[in-house]
């Protein structure tokens, strides 16, 4: 009895396996790119219908005291705290919003919808959120708008018509102009580089991956893409595949992209220990924290991410808008205090600006 | 005597359940609404499921640490059922609470065929069950399910929580087969000691077996109302939900080492779990001191029980 069960468990995982996405550079998904220009120009943004959702019966709010609930995706991480002290010195500045953060110990969807739930229950003006999945989320948010509340996300968004505005640190195409111009300058035109990356399918990876093929393809052509090795989200492995491919191309190799905020550091760490700094550069994605030290050594001279602070603080004065009424359907930009004007993209989203590089100059300013 | 029949332990957790709801009601006057306890109720149908079967576990002496992972494992295959073998969902659904049962059938025969300690047994299961549902996601989601689906998990029936129902259902059946059948009785016997309950003619491997396949069919049933609430699925779904039901199920009043226990003591330490998640965050409480005190609370009644009962066996 116990074999079969056991026999019937694995023959359901097996008739399950699903088939892997083909790209240009594996690792890549398939879905369409649209890479920027080569120069700093900006995107022309895609005139795009408002298809954030509304609230019901909200009351007048226009100039009036707010209280904002914060609800990241969990707290105690550098992170989201860099986020919360973005929201609370916009809150400072305007003075008349009352900003809390508050969110699960873990990144787990149902701790985070039940939090949810509750302020609602206990009435909020406004909620920030970035949201553990799109759609989970949800049933909870529209809830909210139903009940008169203006909903706001950041960092990761949540499906459309469940919040009013998106704020969108950063898109995929810019982040991937920024790591192919910053290994590009490191490395030279006509250089091999590989990419360390979590799995090939991670949604989020896997979109930066194939944005960076298409613009590598159409801005520094001399760029030879050698390999992706995955690594999960795991130091070990990380440190262990960065130094296989050190190994594997000898010479060859100019550069190494880590793809994620594990990859990038791991990755500094085995040049450094191979020796080769100075003749592999590597770039990537990671928070300053962890590359203070390979930033300091000069093996890493770039990190790409954005600034988690200035997210916030857009956050919150997109809610005020909102809550005023100053940002409307149909808007094109919104002003966000110190940052200015700030554009609107894709219907409901506002893109914070490109992304941020952090270098031996500025990376002791930042502390998550 | 009789004053110490009366402080019960669920007599004890009964009056402070009473008192956290008055002081909980006292802090918010959004608490003791009609709209916001029925919201609770739906938000702890989940859990309360698996705490339910939980008890009839740790009664036999057991535990099962795998039911997170079942939840899983269920949610992961109810979506790839439909959407990707293209089944009729409710055939998935069907599909999905037998293999749930299967799982909980499979750790009730680790347990029984190779005697390894239900511990031992459902923490290796808790991997190998959320490994299976992770390698078949591969870290993907399916949503899109069609709106009759919602019904269970977001729409009411008679102003009740459609999942509500299911609770009180699975939980009257329970109680009454705990409390007043002689299988029931010998759920207990069990607990109290396996050697002469096996001499007493008991089918002991068989009671376990079937508590052991019914905790499974509990979590695939929480995992098919998790997804119609939050209409999608995840591997990562149900990750420490076993770590709360069992809190539920010892609040209230279930001995670890099997023998005691009660239905009713389980469903009020899941209200006065609830209610002070909820009360305390609408008092202006954050969800870490929350967390805090619902430790707290959880040695307290404890001991305080303890305290009462010291000579033990009871």
């Amino acid at each position: 009895m116990l074999r079969t069960s056991l026999a019937v468990l694995a023959m359901l995982s097996l008739s399950t396996s699903l088939v892997q996405a083909q790209s240009a550079w594996t690792g890549g998904d398939d879905l369409p790119t649209s890479p920027l220009a080569c120069d700093a120009t900006p995107a022309t943004p895609v005139a795009k219908p408002y298809d954030g959702g509304v609230t019901t019966n909200a009351p007048d709010r226009n100039g009036k005291p707010i209280t904002v609930v914060d609800v990241p995706k969990l707290i105690g991480i550098g992170y989201f705290d860099a986020t919360s002290k973005g929201i609370a010195e916009a809150a400072a500045e305007m003075g008349n919003m009352t900003a809390t953060t508050d969110g699960p110990t873990e990144a787990n969807i149902d701790d985070q919808i039940t939090l949810l739930d509750n302020y609602i229950t206990k009435g909020v003006d406004g909620i920030l959120f970035a949201a553990n999945d799109p759609v989970a989320i949800a049933p909870v948010l529209k809830k909210a708008l139903a009940a008169g509340i203006n909903v706001v996300g950041y960092d990761a968004n949540s499906e459309p018509d469940a919040r009013q505005w998106f704020v969108n640190q950063a898109e995929f195409n810019g982040i991937a102009k920024s790591l192919i111009d910053s290994l590009a300058a490191e490395t030279g035109e006509n250089a091999s580089f590989a990419i360390v990356t979590s799995t090939f399918t991670t949604p989020n990876q896997a979109r930066w991956i194939a944005e960076m093929g298409a613009y590598a393809a159409a801005c520094h052509p001399g760029l030879k893409w050698l390999e992706t090795v995955e690594a999960q989200e795991d130091n070990i492995l990380s440190f262990n595949q960065a130094n296989t491919l050190i190994n594997k191309y000898g010479d060859e190799l100019k550069g190494i992209v880590g793809m994620t905020s594990v990859a990038t550091p791991a990755a500094a760490d085995a040049v450094t220990q191979a020796g080769k700094c100075g003749s592999i550069a590597v770039v990537g994605l990671a928070t300053p924290n962890a590359m203070k030290p390979y930033v300091a050594s000069d093996c890493v001279k770039s990190v790409v991410l954005w600034n988690p602070v200035d997210l916030g603080y857009v956050a919150a004065y997109v809610l005020r808008a909102v809550a005023d009424g100053t940002l409307k359907p149909g808007d094109t930009t919104v002003k966000a205090g110190k940052l200015g004007e700030l554009s609107v993209i894709n219907g409901s989203e506002i893109l914070v600006g490109a992304p941020f590089v952090f270098n031996k100059e500025n990376i002791t300013n930042f502390d998550f | 005597m009789t004053w110490r029949k009366l402080l019960r332990h669920e007599t004890i957790l009964a009056l402070l359940t009473v008192l956290a709801l008055i002081v909980l009601a006292s802090q918010s006057d959004k608490f003791f609404t009609l709209d916001n306890l029925l919201n609770q109720g739906r938000l702890m149908t989940e859990v309360g499921l698996i705490a339910v079967l939980m008890t009839f576990v740790i009664i036999t002496g057991g535990i099962d640490l795998s039911v997170g992972s079942i939840l899983g494992l269920v949610a992961i295959l109810l979506g790839v059922f439909w959407k990707n073998l293209g089944l009729p969902l409710p055939v998935a659904i069907g599909l999905g609470l037998a293999v749930g049962t299967l799982a909980g059938l499979v750790n009730g025969l680790i347990i029984t065929r190779f005697r390894v300690p239900p511990l031992i047994a459902t923490l290796g299961t808790l991997a190998l069950y959320r490994g299976i549902a992770e390698g078949i996601s591969e870290a993907r989601s399916v949503r899109g399910y069609p709106d009759w689906f919602f019904v269970l998990g977001q729409g009411q029936l008679l102003g009740v929580p459609m999942q509500l129902w299911i609770l009180g259902a699975v939980t009257l059946v329970a109680a009454i087969v705990l409390g007043v059948t002689v299988w029931g009785r010998g759920v207990y016997a069990v607990g109290h000691n396996e050697t002469a309950a096996r001499f007493s003619g008991l089918q002991v491997d068989r009671i376990k077996l079937a508590i052991y396949a019914s905790s499974g069919f509990a979590a695939a049933l929480a995992a098919v109302i998790f997804v119609s609430r939050v209409s999608t699925t995840r591997s990562d779904m149900g990750t420490g939900i076993e770590l709360d039901a069992i809190t539920a199920v010892v609040l209230g009043g279930t001995s670890i080492f099997g023998g005691r226990g009660s239905i009713i003591g389980t469903v009020l330490g899941l209200i006065l779990i609830q209610a002070l998640t909820n009360g305390l965050s609408l008092a202006g409480i954050k969800s870490d001191g929350t967390i805090v005190l619902i430790g707290a609370v959880l040695i307290l009644t404890i001991l305080l029980s303890n305290q009462f009962h010291r000579n033990g066996n009871r």
